[in-house]
Protein backbone atom coordinates (compact mmCIF):
# COMPACT_ATOMS: atom_id res chain seq x y z
CA UNK A 1 0.00 0.00 0.00
CA UNK A 2 1.43 3.35 -0.97
CA UNK A 3 2.25 5.89 1.70
CA UNK A 4 2.71 9.65 1.61
CA UNK A 5 5.87 10.62 3.49
CA UNK A 6 7.45 13.97 4.25
CA UNK A 7 11.02 13.79 5.54
CA UNK A 8 12.92 16.78 6.91
CA UNK A 9 16.69 16.45 6.67
CA UNK A 10 19.20 18.31 8.82
CA UNK A 11 20.53 19.06 12.25
CA UNK A 12 18.13 21.21 14.28
CA UNK A 13 21.03 22.67 16.27
CA UNK A 14 23.12 23.94 13.35
CA UNK A 15 21.61 27.24 12.25
CA UNK A 16 19.93 27.06 8.84
CA UNK A 17 20.60 23.32 8.61
CA UNK A 18 17.44 23.15 10.75
CA UNK A 19 15.29 23.99 7.70
CA UNK A 20 14.10 20.39 7.20
CA UNK A 21 13.24 19.66 10.85
CA UNK A 22 11.62 23.13 11.14
CA UNK A 23 9.30 22.39 8.21
CA UNK A 24 8.33 19.09 9.83
CA UNK A 25 7.67 20.87 13.15
CA UNK A 26 5.49 23.42 11.35
CA UNK A 27 3.49 20.72 9.59
CA UNK A 28 3.14 18.75 12.83
CA UNK A 29 1.05 21.53 14.37
CA UNK A 30 -1.71 20.58 11.93
CA UNK A 31 -0.60 17.39 10.19
CA UNK A 32 -1.72 16.93 6.58
CA UNK A 33 -4.18 14.04 6.30
CA UNK A 34 -2.61 10.64 5.54
CA UNK A 35 0.96 11.97 5.56
CA UNK A 36 3.74 10.44 7.65
CA UNK A 37 6.19 13.03 9.01
CA UNK A 38 9.81 12.18 9.84
CA UNK A 39 13.19 13.80 10.36
CA UNK A 40 16.58 12.41 9.37
CA UNK A 41 20.11 13.58 10.02
CA UNK A 42 23.49 12.03 9.44
CA UNK A 43 23.86 9.10 7.11
CA UNK A 44 21.90 9.80 3.94
CA UNK A 45 22.26 6.20 2.80
CA UNK A 46 19.64 5.34 5.41
CA UNK A 47 17.13 7.25 3.25
CA UNK A 48 17.02 4.31 0.86
CA UNK A 49 15.47 2.29 3.66
CA UNK A 50 12.80 4.92 4.32
CA UNK A 51 10.49 4.24 1.40
CA UNK A 52 8.83 1.55 -0.70
CA UNK A 53 8.59 1.59 -4.47
CA UNK A 54 4.98 2.82 -4.59
CA UNK A 55 5.33 5.59 -1.98
CA UNK A 56 5.09 9.33 -2.60
CA UNK A 57 8.00 10.98 -0.78
CA UNK A 58 8.76 14.66 -0.20
CA UNK A 59 12.20 15.58 1.16
CA UNK A 60 13.20 18.94 2.62
CA UNK A 61 16.84 19.96 3.03
CA UNK A 62 18.87 23.15 3.36
CA UNK A 63 21.06 24.21 0.43
CA UNK A 64 24.59 25.51 0.69
CA UNK A 65 24.92 29.31 0.74
CA UNK A 66 24.62 30.91 -2.67
CA UNK A 67 23.29 34.13 -4.10
CA UNK A 68 19.74 34.12 -2.76
CA UNK A 69 19.31 33.26 0.94
CA UNK A 70 16.03 31.53 1.63
CA UNK A 71 15.18 31.03 -2.04
CA UNK A 72 13.03 27.93 -2.35
CA UNK A 73 13.63 25.35 -5.05
CA UNK A 74 11.42 22.37 -5.85
CA UNK A 75 13.00 19.48 -7.71
CA UNK A 76 11.16 16.52 -9.17
CA UNK A 77 13.85 14.00 -8.29
CA UNK A 78 11.79 11.13 -9.65
CA UNK A 79 12.00 12.69 -13.09
CA UNK A 80 15.27 14.68 -13.13
CA UNK A 81 18.79 13.53 -12.44
CA UNK A 82 20.29 15.57 -9.63
CA UNK A 83 23.95 15.36 -10.62
CA UNK A 84 24.24 19.07 -11.26
CA UNK A 85 22.72 19.78 -7.87
CA UNK A 86 25.37 17.71 -6.04
CA UNK A 87 27.41 20.67 -4.91
CA UNK A 88 24.41 22.49 -3.48
CA UNK A 89 23.48 19.54 -1.33
CA UNK A 90 27.10 19.11 -0.18
CA UNK A 91 27.27 17.57 3.25
CA UNK A 92 29.92 17.23 5.89
CA UNK A 93 28.71 13.69 6.22
CA UNK A 94 30.28 11.17 3.93
CA UNK A 95 27.36 10.70 1.62
CA UNK A 96 25.05 13.51 0.64
CA UNK A 97 21.39 13.67 -0.28
CA UNK A 98 21.85 13.95 -4.04
CA UNK A 99 24.24 10.99 -4.06
CA UNK A 100 21.78 8.91 -2.06
CA UNK A 101 19.00 9.75 -4.51
CA UNK A 102 21.14 9.01 -7.55
CA UNK A 103 22.30 5.76 -5.99
CA UNK A 104 18.66 4.84 -5.43
CA UNK A 105 17.91 5.66 -9.08
CA UNK A 106 20.81 3.52 -10.34
CA UNK A 107 19.63 0.60 -8.21
CA UNK A 108 15.94 1.01 -9.11
CA UNK A 109 15.12 1.91 -5.54
CA UNK A 110 13.35 5.26 -5.86
CA UNK A 111 9.73 5.68 -4.78
CA UNK A 112 6.99 6.34 -7.36
CA UNK A 113 7.04 10.05 -6.53
CA UNK A 114 10.10 11.81 -5.14
CA UNK A 115 10.14 15.57 -4.72
CA UNK A 116 12.89 17.57 -3.00
CA UNK A 117 12.34 21.01 -1.54
CA UNK A 118 15.42 23.07 -0.68
CA UNK A 119 16.22 26.59 0.40
CA UNK A 120 19.58 28.32 0.52
CA UNK A 121 20.93 28.71 4.02
CA UNK A 122 23.18 31.47 5.30
CA UNK A 123 24.84 30.18 8.46
CA UNK A 124 25.32 26.65 9.75
CA UNK A 125 26.99 27.55 13.03
CA UNK A 126 26.22 25.39 16.08
CA UNK A 127 23.47 26.89 18.19
CA UNK A 128 22.62 29.64 15.70
CA UNK A 129 18.99 30.57 15.04
CA UNK A 130 17.37 30.33 11.61
CA UNK A 131 18.10 33.28 9.36
CA UNK A 132 14.89 35.34 8.82
CA UNK A 133 14.97 34.57 5.09
CA UNK A 134 15.19 30.87 5.87
CA UNK A 135 12.37 31.16 8.41
CA UNK A 136 10.23 32.61 5.64
CA UNK A 137 11.25 29.67 3.45
CA UNK A 138 10.09 27.26 6.17
CA UNK A 139 6.61 28.78 6.02
CA UNK A 140 6.55 28.76 2.23
CA UNK A 141 7.71 25.15 1.94
CA UNK A 142 5.18 24.00 4.56
CA UNK A 143 2.41 25.77 2.64
CA UNK A 144 3.47 24.21 -0.67
CA UNK A 145 3.76 20.78 0.93
CA UNK A 146 0.20 21.03 2.20
CA UNK A 147 -0.91 21.72 -1.35
CA UNK A 148 1.21 18.79 -2.63
CA UNK A 149 -0.48 16.55 -0.05
CA UNK A 150 -3.93 17.65 -1.19
CA UNK A 151 -3.04 16.86 -4.82
CA UNK A 152 -1.55 13.46 -3.89
CA UNK A 153 -4.52 12.52 -1.73
CA UNK A 154 -6.98 13.44 -4.51
CA UNK A 155 -4.98 11.47 -7.05
CA UNK A 156 -5.12 8.35 -4.88
CA UNK B 1 63.66 29.33 -14.57
CA UNK B 2 62.27 26.85 -12.06
CA UNK B 3 58.54 26.47 -12.42
CA UNK B 4 56.57 27.04 -9.25
CA UNK B 5 53.14 25.52 -8.86
CA UNK B 6 50.68 25.66 -6.07
CA UNK B 7 47.89 23.13 -5.74
CA UNK B 8 45.11 24.46 -3.61
CA UNK B 9 42.09 22.37 -2.83
CA UNK B 10 39.41 24.33 -1.03
CA UNK B 11 36.17 23.03 0.29
CA UNK B 12 33.87 24.55 2.79
CA UNK B 13 31.54 21.90 4.02
CA UNK B 14 27.99 22.62 5.02
CA UNK B 15 28.15 21.86 8.69
CA UNK B 16 30.69 20.11 10.79
CA UNK B 17 33.66 19.39 8.59
CA UNK B 18 36.08 21.65 6.82
CA UNK B 19 39.13 20.47 4.98
CA UNK B 20 41.53 21.93 2.48
CA UNK B 21 44.73 20.89 0.84
CA UNK B 22 47.57 23.19 -0.10
CA UNK B 23 50.63 21.80 -1.83
CA UNK B 24 53.52 23.97 -3.00
CA UNK B 25 55.73 22.69 -5.80
CA UNK B 26 58.95 24.18 -7.06
CA UNK B 27 60.27 22.54 -10.20
CA UNK B 28 60.43 18.83 -9.46
CA UNK B 29 60.31 19.31 -5.69
CA UNK B 30 57.38 19.39 -3.26
CA UNK B 31 58.27 22.20 -0.91
CA UNK B 32 55.24 22.21 1.37
CA UNK B 33 52.17 20.13 2.14
CA UNK B 34 49.42 21.37 4.40
CA UNK B 35 46.27 19.46 5.18
CA UNK B 36 43.85 21.78 6.88
CA UNK B 37 41.09 20.21 8.90
CA UNK B 38 38.50 21.72 11.14
CA UNK B 39 37.88 19.45 14.11
CA UNK B 40 34.49 19.67 15.82
CA UNK B 41 35.52 17.79 19.02
CA UNK B 42 37.15 20.96 20.38
CA UNK B 43 33.71 22.48 20.91
CA UNK B 44 32.55 19.37 22.67
CA UNK B 45 35.30 19.54 25.27
CA UNK B 46 33.89 22.92 26.29
CA UNK B 47 30.29 21.69 26.11
CA UNK B 48 31.18 18.89 28.52
CA UNK B 49 32.48 21.17 31.26
CA UNK B 50 29.91 21.52 34.02
CA UNK B 51 27.79 18.64 32.73
CA UNK B 52 27.10 15.58 34.86
CA UNK B 53 29.37 12.65 34.06
CA UNK B 54 26.40 10.46 33.16
CA UNK B 55 25.62 12.81 30.25
CA UNK B 56 28.98 12.31 28.55
CA UNK B 57 28.05 9.25 26.43
CA UNK B 58 25.05 11.02 24.91
CA UNK B 59 26.90 14.31 24.37
CA UNK B 60 29.99 12.72 22.82
CA UNK B 61 27.85 10.50 20.57
CA UNK B 62 26.97 13.68 18.69
CA UNK B 63 30.58 14.34 17.73
CA UNK B 64 30.49 12.01 14.76
CA UNK B 65 27.64 10.58 12.72
CA UNK B 66 29.86 7.81 11.44
CA UNK B 67 31.51 6.56 14.62
CA UNK B 68 29.37 7.68 17.60
CA UNK B 69 29.86 4.33 19.37
CA UNK B 70 33.61 4.94 19.54
CA UNK B 71 33.04 8.26 21.28
CA UNK B 72 30.56 6.67 23.67
CA UNK B 73 32.88 3.76 24.44
CA UNK B 74 35.95 5.91 25.13
CA UNK B 75 33.78 8.18 27.30
CA UNK B 76 32.26 5.44 29.46
CA UNK B 77 35.59 3.65 29.93
CA UNK B 78 37.34 6.87 30.95
CA UNK B 79 34.56 7.84 33.37
CA UNK B 80 34.43 4.35 34.87
CA UNK B 81 38.20 4.59 35.30
CA UNK B 82 37.70 7.85 37.18
CA UNK B 83 35.07 6.24 39.41
CA UNK B 84 37.11 3.10 40.07
CA UNK B 85 34.69 0.75 38.32
CA UNK B 86 35.58 -1.96 35.84
CA UNK B 87 32.81 -3.51 33.76
CA UNK B 88 33.22 -7.23 33.16
CA UNK B 89 31.20 -10.27 32.13
CA UNK B 90 28.16 -10.04 29.85
CA UNK B 91 28.00 -6.22 29.89
CA UNK B 92 31.58 -6.02 28.69
CA UNK B 93 30.81 -8.55 25.96
CA UNK B 94 27.74 -6.61 24.81
CA UNK B 95 29.85 -3.47 24.49
CA UNK B 96 32.15 -5.43 22.24
CA UNK B 97 29.17 -6.55 20.16
CA UNK B 98 28.03 -2.94 19.78
CA UNK B 99 31.49 -1.93 18.61
CA UNK B 100 31.38 -4.73 15.99
CA UNK B 101 28.29 -3.04 14.58
CA UNK B 102 30.00 0.30 14.27
CA UNK B 103 33.09 -1.13 12.59
CA UNK B 104 30.89 -2.86 10.02
CA UNK B 105 28.82 0.29 9.34
CA UNK B 106 31.79 2.61 9.14
CA UNK B 107 34.20 0.38 7.23
CA UNK B 108 31.59 -0.70 4.68
CA UNK B 109 30.57 2.90 4.06
CA UNK B 110 34.19 3.81 3.43
CA UNK B 111 35.05 0.75 1.35
CA UNK B 112 32.05 0.82 -1.00
CA UNK B 113 30.91 4.42 -1.09
CA UNK B 114 34.07 6.46 -0.64
CA UNK B 115 37.22 4.51 -1.36
CA UNK B 116 36.37 1.94 -4.05
CA UNK B 117 35.52 4.58 -6.70
CA UNK B 118 39.15 5.76 -6.53
CA UNK B 119 40.41 2.34 -7.54
CA UNK B 120 37.79 1.79 -10.23
CA UNK B 121 38.45 5.10 -11.96
CA UNK B 122 34.94 6.43 -11.45
CA UNK B 123 33.75 9.54 -9.69
CA UNK B 124 31.41 7.98 -7.16
CA UNK B 125 29.49 4.91 -6.13
CA UNK B 126 26.57 5.93 -8.33
CA UNK B 127 28.71 5.09 -11.34
CA UNK B 128 29.58 1.71 -9.82
CA UNK B 129 25.89 1.07 -9.23
CA UNK B 130 25.11 1.87 -12.86
CA UNK B 131 27.53 -0.76 -14.17
CA UNK B 132 27.70 -3.26 -11.29
CA UNK B 133 24.53 -2.91 -9.20
CA UNK B 134 24.96 -6.32 -7.52
CA UNK B 135 28.23 -5.18 -5.94
CA UNK B 136 26.69 -2.04 -4.50
CA UNK B 137 23.65 -3.97 -3.28
CA UNK B 138 26.07 -6.27 -1.46
CA UNK B 139 27.67 -3.28 0.23
CA UNK B 140 24.29 -1.93 1.26
CA UNK B 141 23.27 -5.32 2.70
CA UNK B 142 26.49 -5.53 4.65
CA UNK B 143 26.16 -2.03 6.01
CA UNK B 144 22.61 -2.77 7.00
CA UNK B 145 23.85 -5.73 9.07
CA UNK B 146 26.12 -3.35 10.99
CA UNK B 147 23.23 -0.91 11.36
CA UNK B 148 21.11 -3.74 12.78
CA UNK B 149 23.59 -4.33 15.61
CA UNK B 150 23.84 -0.64 16.48
CA UNK B 151 20.08 -0.14 16.22
CA UNK B 152 19.40 -3.12 18.52
CA UNK B 153 21.98 -2.41 21.22
CA UNK B 154 22.30 1.32 20.74
CA UNK B 155 18.61 2.07 20.45
CA UNK B 156 18.94 3.62 16.99
CA UNK B 157 21.34 3.44 14.07
CA UNK B 158 22.81 6.95 14.27
CA UNK B 159 23.84 8.64 17.50
CA UNK B 160 22.84 5.72 19.77
CA UNK B 161 21.00 6.51 22.99
CA UNK B 162 21.19 3.24 24.94
CA UNK B 163 24.77 3.47 26.23
CA UNK B 164 25.35 4.66 29.79
CA UNK B 165 28.20 4.77 32.26
CA UNK B 166 28.09 1.31 33.85
CA UNK B 167 26.41 -0.49 30.93
CA UNK B 168 23.18 0.02 29.00
CA UNK B 169 19.78 1.52 29.75
CA UNK B 170 18.00 -1.54 28.36
CA UNK B 171 19.06 -5.00 27.22
CA UNK B 172 17.32 -6.38 24.11
CA UNK B 173 15.31 -9.61 24.33
CA UNK B 174 16.57 -13.10 23.43
CA UNK B 175 14.27 -13.12 20.38
CA UNK B 176 15.80 -9.86 19.14
CA UNK B 177 19.35 -11.23 19.52
CA UNK B 178 18.31 -14.39 17.66
CA UNK B 179 16.99 -12.38 14.72
CA UNK B 180 20.24 -10.40 14.69
CA UNK B 181 22.28 -13.60 14.44
CA UNK B 182 20.30 -14.66 11.36
CA UNK B 183 21.09 -11.29 9.69
CA UNK B 184 24.78 -11.66 10.48
CA UNK B 185 24.99 -15.22 9.16
CA UNK B 186 24.03 -13.84 5.75
CA UNK B 187 26.47 -10.96 6.15
CA UNK B 188 29.45 -13.27 6.62
CA UNK B 189 29.42 -14.33 2.95
CA UNK B 190 29.07 -10.72 1.86
CA UNK B 191 32.05 -9.78 4.02
CA UNK B 192 34.22 -12.49 2.49
CA UNK B 193 33.11 -11.49 -1.01
CA UNK B 194 34.13 -7.92 -0.18
CA UNK B 195 37.67 -9.07 0.66
CA UNK B 196 37.90 -10.91 -2.67
CA UNK B 197 36.63 -7.81 -4.50
CA UNK B 198 38.93 -5.17 -3.01
CA UNK B 199 42.05 -7.35 -2.93
CA UNK B 200 41.80 -7.51 -6.73
CA UNK B 201 42.23 -3.74 -7.11
CA UNK B 202 45.48 -2.29 -8.47
CA UNK B 203 47.51 -0.54 -5.77
CA UNK B 204 50.28 1.99 -6.32
CA UNK B 205 53.71 0.79 -5.27
CA UNK B 206 54.03 2.91 -2.14
CA UNK B 207 55.30 1.68 1.22
CA UNK B 208 55.75 3.82 4.31
CA UNK B 209 57.91 3.37 7.36
CA UNK B 210 55.37 4.40 9.98
CA UNK B 211 55.47 4.15 13.73
CA UNK B 212 52.22 2.23 14.09
CA UNK B 213 50.22 2.76 17.29
CA UNK B 214 47.21 0.71 18.42
CA UNK B 215 45.71 -1.05 21.40
CA UNK B 216 46.82 -4.60 22.08
CA UNK B 217 44.87 -7.01 24.27
CA UNK B 218 46.14 -10.38 25.55
CA UNK B 219 43.37 -12.37 23.86
CA UNK B 220 41.31 -10.21 21.55
CA UNK B 221 41.55 -8.14 18.41
CA UNK B 222 41.25 -4.74 20.09
CA UNK B 223 38.06 -2.75 20.43
CA UNK B 224 37.61 -1.48 23.99
CA UNK B 225 40.63 -2.63 25.95
CA UNK B 226 44.35 -3.19 25.81
CA UNK B 227 47.69 -1.53 26.32
CA UNK B 228 48.81 1.17 23.89
CA UNK B 229 51.69 -0.32 21.90
CA UNK B 230 53.75 0.49 18.82
CA UNK B 231 56.09 -1.31 16.44
CA UNK B 232 58.96 0.74 17.92
CA UNK B 233 58.72 -0.43 21.50
CA UNK B 234 55.98 1.73 22.99
CA UNK B 235 54.03 -0.37 25.51
CA UNK B 236 52.05 1.70 28.04
CA UNK B 237 48.88 1.73 30.09
CA UNK B 238 46.05 3.80 28.61
CA UNK B 239 46.22 6.03 31.68
CA UNK B 240 49.82 6.99 30.85
CA UNK B 241 48.91 8.35 27.41
CA UNK B 242 49.72 11.98 28.18
CA UNK B 243 53.19 11.05 29.43
CA UNK B 244 54.06 9.84 25.95
CA UNK B 245 51.88 11.84 23.56
CA UNK B 246 51.31 15.56 23.21
CA UNK B 247 49.04 17.78 21.18
CA UNK B 248 50.35 20.94 19.59
CA UNK B 249 48.87 23.74 17.56
CA UNK B 250 50.02 24.27 13.99
CA UNK B 251 49.28 27.54 12.33
CA UNK B 252 47.58 26.16 9.23
CA UNK B 253 44.95 24.10 11.02
CA UNK B 254 42.42 24.46 13.78
CA UNK B 255 42.94 20.76 14.46
CA UNK B 256 45.68 20.03 16.93
CA UNK B 257 48.45 17.79 15.70
CA UNK B 258 49.39 14.96 18.02
CA UNK B 259 52.87 13.52 18.29
CA UNK B 260 54.82 11.02 20.29
CA UNK B 261 57.02 13.02 22.63
CA UNK B 262 59.97 10.74 21.92
CA UNK B 263 59.71 10.28 18.18
CA UNK B 264 57.17 12.59 16.57
CA UNK B 265 54.69 11.48 13.91
CA UNK B 266 52.86 8.18 14.13
CA UNK B 267 50.01 6.34 12.43
CA UNK B 268 46.78 4.95 13.90
CA UNK B 269 43.98 3.01 12.26
CA UNK B 270 43.46 -0.28 10.43
CA UNK B 271 47.07 -0.68 9.22
CA UNK B 272 48.35 -0.18 12.77
CA UNK B 273 45.79 -2.50 14.34
CA UNK B 274 46.44 -5.21 11.76
CA UNK B 275 50.23 -5.06 12.01
CA UNK B 276 50.18 -5.09 15.81
CA UNK B 277 47.33 -7.56 16.32
CA UNK B 278 47.34 -9.88 13.33
CA UNK B 279 47.76 -12.83 15.68
CA UNK B 280 44.60 -11.85 17.57
CA UNK B 281 42.30 -12.17 14.55
CA UNK B 282 39.88 -15.08 14.45
CA UNK B 283 40.55 -17.97 12.10
CA UNK B 284 38.15 -16.75 9.41
CA UNK B 285 39.68 -13.26 9.22
CA UNK B 286 43.21 -14.70 9.25
CA UNK B 287 42.31 -16.98 6.33
CA UNK B 288 40.71 -14.07 4.51
CA UNK B 289 43.86 -11.98 5.02
CA UNK B 290 46.03 -14.78 3.65
CA UNK B 291 43.75 -15.23 0.64
CA UNK B 292 43.95 -11.48 0.01
CA UNK B 293 47.72 -11.72 -0.10
CA UNK B 294 48.36 -9.79 3.09
CA UNK B 295 51.27 -10.91 5.23
CA UNK B 296 51.42 -10.15 8.92
CA UNK B 297 52.09 -6.53 8.10
CA UNK B 298 50.94 -4.03 5.50
CA UNK B 299 52.58 -0.63 5.10
CA UNK B 300 50.95 0.51 1.88
CA UNK B 301 48.24 3.00 2.93
CA UNK B 302 46.39 2.41 -0.35
CA UNK B 303 45.83 -1.17 0.80
CA UNK B 304 44.03 0.04 3.90
CA UNK B 305 40.86 -0.80 1.95
CA UNK B 306 41.89 -4.47 2.06
CA UNK B 307 42.69 -4.30 5.76
CA UNK B 308 39.32 -2.66 6.42
CA UNK B 309 37.62 -5.51 4.58
CA UNK B 310 39.49 -8.01 6.80
CA UNK B 311 38.30 -6.10 9.85
CA UNK B 312 34.73 -6.30 8.55
CA UNK B 313 35.09 -10.10 8.37
CA UNK B 314 36.47 -10.07 11.91
CA UNK B 315 33.66 -7.85 13.19
CA UNK B 316 30.93 -9.99 11.61
CA UNK B 317 32.58 -13.19 12.82
CA UNK B 318 33.20 -11.84 16.32
CA UNK B 319 29.58 -10.65 16.54
CA UNK B 320 28.42 -14.15 15.62
CA UNK B 321 30.78 -15.71 18.18
CA UNK B 322 29.36 -13.41 20.85
CA UNK B 323 25.76 -14.15 19.86
CA UNK B 324 26.32 -17.91 19.81
CA UNK B 325 27.50 -17.87 23.44
CA UNK B 326 25.39 -15.02 24.66
CA UNK B 327 25.06 -14.60 28.41
CA UNK B 328 22.53 -12.17 29.73
CA UNK B 329 23.59 -9.66 32.38
CA UNK B 330 21.67 -9.71 35.67
CA UNK B 331 21.03 -5.99 35.34
CA UNK B 332 21.37 -3.65 32.32
CA UNK B 333 24.04 -1.65 34.13
CA UNK B 334 26.25 -1.47 37.17
CA UNK B 335 25.63 1.53 39.43
CA UNK B 336 28.59 3.93 39.25
CA UNK B 337 29.04 6.51 42.01
CA UNK B 338 31.10 9.60 41.22
CA UNK B 339 34.23 10.64 43.11
CA UNK B 340 36.69 13.44 42.60
CA UNK B 341 39.17 11.89 40.18
CA UNK B 342 40.60 11.88 36.69
CA UNK B 343 39.85 9.03 34.31
CA UNK B 344 41.55 8.13 31.05
CA UNK B 345 40.75 5.54 28.41
CA UNK B 346 41.28 4.74 24.75
CA UNK B 347 39.30 2.54 22.41
CA UNK B 348 39.74 1.67 18.76
CA UNK B 349 37.44 3.78 16.61
CA UNK B 350 37.14 2.42 13.06
CA UNK B 351 39.73 4.93 11.93
CA UNK B 352 42.07 4.53 14.89
CA UNK B 353 42.87 5.15 18.52
CA UNK B 354 40.46 7.52 20.26
CA UNK B 355 41.60 8.77 23.68
CA UNK B 356 39.41 10.52 26.27
CA UNK B 357 40.41 12.16 29.55
CA UNK B 358 37.91 13.52 32.12
CA UNK B 359 38.37 15.19 35.48
CA UNK B 360 35.19 15.06 37.56
CA UNK B 361 34.39 16.38 41.03
CA UNK B 362 32.74 14.58 43.95
CA UNK B 363 29.30 15.61 42.65
CA UNK B 364 30.01 13.98 39.33
CA UNK B 365 30.32 17.24 37.39
CA UNK B 366 32.90 17.29 34.61
CA UNK B 367 35.58 19.92 35.25
CA UNK B 368 37.85 19.10 32.33
CA UNK B 369 37.56 16.99 29.20
CA UNK B 370 40.15 16.21 26.55
CA UNK B 371 39.27 14.22 23.45
CA UNK B 372 42.00 13.16 21.03
CA UNK B 373 40.46 11.74 17.87
CA UNK B 374 42.33 9.61 15.36
CA UNK B 375 42.07 12.38 12.77
CA UNK B 376 44.34 14.71 14.69
CA UNK B 377 46.75 11.87 15.44
CA UNK B 378 47.02 11.00 11.74
CA UNK B 379 47.13 14.50 10.33
CA UNK B 380 50.92 14.76 10.17
CA UNK B 381 51.16 11.26 8.77
CA UNK B 382 48.75 12.18 5.97
CA UNK B 383 50.86 15.23 5.09
CA UNK B 384 53.99 13.07 5.04
CA UNK B 385 52.27 10.54 2.79
CA UNK B 386 51.13 13.22 0.38
CA UNK B 387 54.56 14.74 0.07
CA UNK B 388 56.26 11.40 -0.52
CA UNK B 389 53.58 10.09 -2.84
CA UNK B 390 53.27 12.98 -5.26
CA UNK B 391 56.99 13.88 -5.49
CA UNK B 392 57.65 11.25 -8.21
CA UNK B 393 54.31 12.01 -9.91
CA UNK B 394 54.61 15.73 -10.58
CA UNK B 395 54.57 15.23 -14.33
CA UNK B 396 50.90 14.28 -14.12
CA UNK B 397 48.39 16.86 -15.27
CA UNK B 398 46.46 18.78 -12.63
CA UNK B 399 43.36 16.61 -12.79
CA UNK B 400 45.31 13.38 -12.37
CA UNK B 401 47.43 14.88 -9.61
CA UNK B 402 44.39 16.06 -7.70
CA UNK B 403 42.77 12.66 -8.08
CA UNK B 404 45.82 10.96 -6.61
CA UNK B 405 46.12 13.49 -3.79
CA UNK B 406 42.51 12.96 -2.83
CA UNK B 407 42.95 9.22 -2.98
CA UNK B 408 46.00 9.44 -0.71
CA UNK B 409 43.93 11.42 1.80
CA UNK B 410 40.99 9.03 1.54
CA UNK B 411 43.29 6.15 2.48
CA UNK B 412 42.92 7.31 6.06
CA UNK B 413 39.34 7.46 7.26
CA UNK B 414 35.76 8.44 6.60
CA UNK B 415 35.94 11.68 8.53
CA UNK B 416 38.81 12.95 6.43
CA UNK B 417 36.81 11.88 3.43
CA UNK B 418 33.95 13.99 4.71
CA UNK B 419 36.05 17.10 4.50
CA UNK B 420 37.68 16.31 1.19
CA UNK B 421 34.86 14.80 -0.79
CA UNK B 422 33.90 17.63 -3.13
CA UNK B 423 37.17 19.21 -4.00
CA UNK B 424 37.82 21.94 -6.47
CA UNK B 425 41.34 22.25 -7.77
CA UNK B 426 42.99 25.60 -8.21
CA UNK B 427 46.49 25.64 -9.58
CA UNK B 428 48.43 28.86 -9.41
CA UNK B 429 51.53 28.96 -11.54
CA UNK B 430 54.09 31.53 -10.54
Amino acid sequence: MSTLKIIGIGNPDRGDDALGPAVIATLATDPPAAAELATVSGDMLALLEQWQSDDAVFLVDALAPGQAPGQVVRLDAGRDVLAQELANFASSHAFNLAEAIELGRALGRLPATLVVYGAEGVSFEPGAALNPAVSAAVAEIARRLREDCRVCTKRH
Amino acid sequence: MTERRRIKVDYMARVEGEGALDIAIEGDRVTDVKLKIFEPPRFFEAFLQGRHFTEAPDITARICGICPVAYQMSAVHALEHACGVRISGPLRTLRRLLYCGEWIESHVLHIYMLHAPDFLGVHNVVEIAQSQPAIVERGLRLKKAGNAIVALLGGREIHPINVRVGGFYKIPSRAEFKALAATLEAAREDALATVAWVSGFDFPDFTRDYELVALRHPDEYPFNEGRIVSNRGLDIEQADYHDHFEESHVEHSTALHCRLRARGHYHVGPLARFALNHDRLGALAREAAASAGLGADCRNPFQSIVVRSIEVVEAVDEALRILSNLEFPDTPYVAVEPRAATGLAATEAPRGLLHHTYRINADGLIEHAQIIPPTSQNQASIEDDLGAFIAPRLDLDEAALQWQCEQAVRNYDPCISCSTHFLKLNVTRQ
